[in-house]
């Protein structure tokens, strides 16, 4: 597969602190590429570099090939669906369509045309004479979409363009994007804070963090392989303990509570964290396997969210706290509040981390 | 609970009701039926429609009241063209914590009276002015330059006066645009023309509107400048009725003038609001 989209070395300085801070990659054409990150990480100033509104400070952006820093957004084979929008308020849905192909002198016809087979591509046919501000948010997402998908861009790029939306509907576009994405086949980068929404949608995501790339991997992989300790923290839920290396498969925690464990940053010496998933855990487990840490926990408190019920313990030994999941399936439906189970968590299920 | 909504609704209505009804309205109504009167040959007042005839027979006084509104809608678009980079300026270049002192900067001029002001003006431009005063010391010129009492000294005064009121609307107009829809538009391959002309001006239509008539109004009724910067050459329309009031003492024809003005006035911004597609209580909202 060609590259799309290739970024080399690429740095961005405000006055007093460095947004983007020597970040490498490329997106191959026709995937769903996101781009994760807490918030003043950096990845609106990326995205703005790529759609052309700031200037990087050195490093290349290379679009089909072509160098893009010094052209102008209106020059770039890119579009972008703005945080708020930004439908034209003065327009009407047809009208804020059609303003990128009127600018590309597309004869008359042939606007119409584009625009309708566009709207019905995103279920708004009906819509074309209604004013922007009568429509729901969803449907005004999708008119935004919409409105930079007209142009055939090589690159469709999207800044937290979920944020404003409720919980139902954001679900609801989620899986509603990932199919527009699938059909249309444009390469899409999506910018957000928001972990659903990156692992649900993209073939690839990038975790940034303080200006820099952390991983670039499939969902899955990052899910189950974070390959530093930030993105285990902050991809997917998990436990996270202080501890020290105790040797060459354990630490001990802060709180004194041992674990087989493996390392993945290898030159720890001697404080590490390490992280422990909720769903890694597992409640009454068989005794006395290879490789298993065993421990009794108190159920201090269920929290019950459906399928993604946990409960929060603590260790006999100590009060220091411990999520784990819950299966809904019944076998556990007698566990109560201070009840005392034992639970086990695999070797490979513990990872450590440099501190 | 009725009874004090009715109290509440008095005590605000009344005195804007008084305000209307007696300084404007009762006034407009005398000077209507005056307009209508003329005096017969033996000294009394008499209905007619001369003081209108007059105005048409006249070539002087519809000539002044012609070039009084176009210039007047000359004056309008010339104060819209130099306070809109100003404000544009103001709301969407500069860092906004400038933006409070530069606003006061724009209205400290008027906290001066409109008289003052024209008399600086006056100052500058008149033969032993501050202008001329430099250009002949610098020796650019021989003999001082009377910039006075034209045309073009009348507008820029015209212009100067009328500022204020189109830029405190556009500011508003402005302030409330987000600047994604600039950058959407670039985005979206439009060039800065086209940004300036599908995306600011319609998106400030309101405030562009709300500030023309304003202004336009102001202008079509102002006496004080076109006199003092225009002279006797201004052919201001006002002072055709101030002449018909006080120096003819014909408050008949004066009246009718007046009348006229007020037609045309409102004519004018009728047809600016179909023209702009805008509505007049949207716009001064």
């Amino acid at each position: 597969m060609q590259n799309v989209l290739d970024i080399r070395n690429l740095k961005k300085k405000f006055e007093d602190h460095q947004a983007v801070n020597g970040v490498n990659f490329q997106v191959e054409e026709g995937k769903f590429f996101s781009i994760l990150g807490p918030s003043g990480c950096g990845k609106t100033t990326l995205l703005r570099m790529i759609a052309g509104f700031l200037e990087p400070s050195s490093g290349n952006i290379l679009i089909n090939n072509k160098e893009m820093v010094g052209i102008s957004p209106n020059k770039r084979p890119v579009n972008l669906v703005f945080q708020n929008l930004a439908l034209f308020p003065m327009m009407n849905v047809q009208e804020n369509v059609a303003f990128g192909l009127k600018r590309q002198n597309v004869d008359k016809k042939e606007i119409e045309k584009r625009v309708k087979s566009m709207l019905e591509r995103v279920h708004l046919e009906d819509y074309l004479n209604h004013n922007v501000q009568e429509l729901s948010g969803g449907q005004k997402q999708r008119v935004a979409i919409a409105r930079s998908l007209v142009l055939s861009p090589s690159i469709l790029l999207l800044d937290e363009p979920l944020g404003a939306l409720d919980l139902k509907l954001r679900e609801e576009m989620k899986i509603e994007l990932k199919k527009l994405q699938n059909e249309i086949g444009t390469t899409f980068i999506y910018i957000t804070h928001d972990q659903s929404e990156a692992l649900v949608m993209s073939d690839k995501v990038a975790v940034m963090n303080k200006g820099q790339l952390e991983q670039i991997d499939t969902p899955q992989n990052l899910y189950a392989n974070p390959k530093t300790s930030f993105v285990a923290g902050f991809v997917g839920e998990t436990n996270k303990f202080q501890a020290f290396k105790e040797n060459e498969e354990s630490v001990i925690t802060k709180e004194g509570i041992k674990f087989l464990s493996i390392f993945i940053d290898k030159d720890i010496k001697k404080d590490c964290t390490l992280f422990v998933r909720p769903e890694a855990i597992a409640l009454f487990p068989k005794d006395n396997e290879k490789d298993m840490n065993y421990f009794d926990l108190k159920v201090k408190t269920i929290l019950f969210d459906g399928s993604n019920t946990k409960i929060l313990a603590t260790f006999l030994e100590n009060n220091h706290e411990i999520m784990v999941s819950l299966p809904q399936n019944r076998e556990f439906a007698h566990i109560q509040k201070n009840d005392v189970v034992k639970a086990g968590v695999h070797i490979e299920d513990c990872k450590c981390y440099k501190a | 609970m009725k009874k004090h909504i009715t109290l509440a609704f008095l005590i605000f209505f009344i005195p804007v009701f008084l305000w209307l009804f007696l300084l404007i309205i009762l006034p407009q109504i005398d000077l209507f039926f005056m307009s209508l009167k003329v005096e017969n040959d033996v000294g009394d007042m008499v209905w007619s429609f001369n003081n209108y005839n007059e105005f048409f027979q006249e070539k002087i006084y519809w000539l002044t009241f012609l070039r009084t509104a176009l210039y007047s809608i000359l004056v309008t678009f010339l104060t819209f063209v130099v306070t809109f980079p100003i404000a544009f300026y103001i709301t969407k270049i500069i860092s906004p914590k400038y933006k409070g002192f530069l606003t006061i900067l724009l209205l400290m001029p008027f906290w001066v009276s409109e008289l003052v002001r024209v008399y600086g003006w006056m100052i500058l431009l008149r033969e032993s002015g501050v202008i001329n005063y430099y250009l002949m010391q610098f020796g650019l010129i021989d003999k001082p330059i009377q910039m006075l009492y034209n045309d073009v000294s009348m507008i820029m005064g015209l212009v100067y006066t009328s500022m204020l009121f189109m830029i405190v609307p556009l500011i508003s107009a402005l302030d409330g645009m987000d600047d994604s829809y600039i950058e959407a538009a670039l985005d979206l391959g439009a060039s800065k023309f086209v940004i300036f002309f599908k995306i600011i001006i319609p998106y400030a239509a309101p405030g562009i509107v709300s500030g023309s008539i304003v202004v336009f109004m102001l202008t079509l009724g102002n006496y004080l400048t076109p006199n003092l910067l225009g002279g006797k050459n201004s052919l201001w329309f006002t002072e055709q009725i101030y002449n018909q009031f006080i120096a003819s003492f014909n408050w008949n024809q004066g009246a009718a003038f007046g009348f006229l003005l007020l037609i045309l006035s409102s004519l004018i911004i009728w047809i600016g609001l179909k023209i702009s597609k805008q509505n007049l209580s949207k716009a001064l909202s």
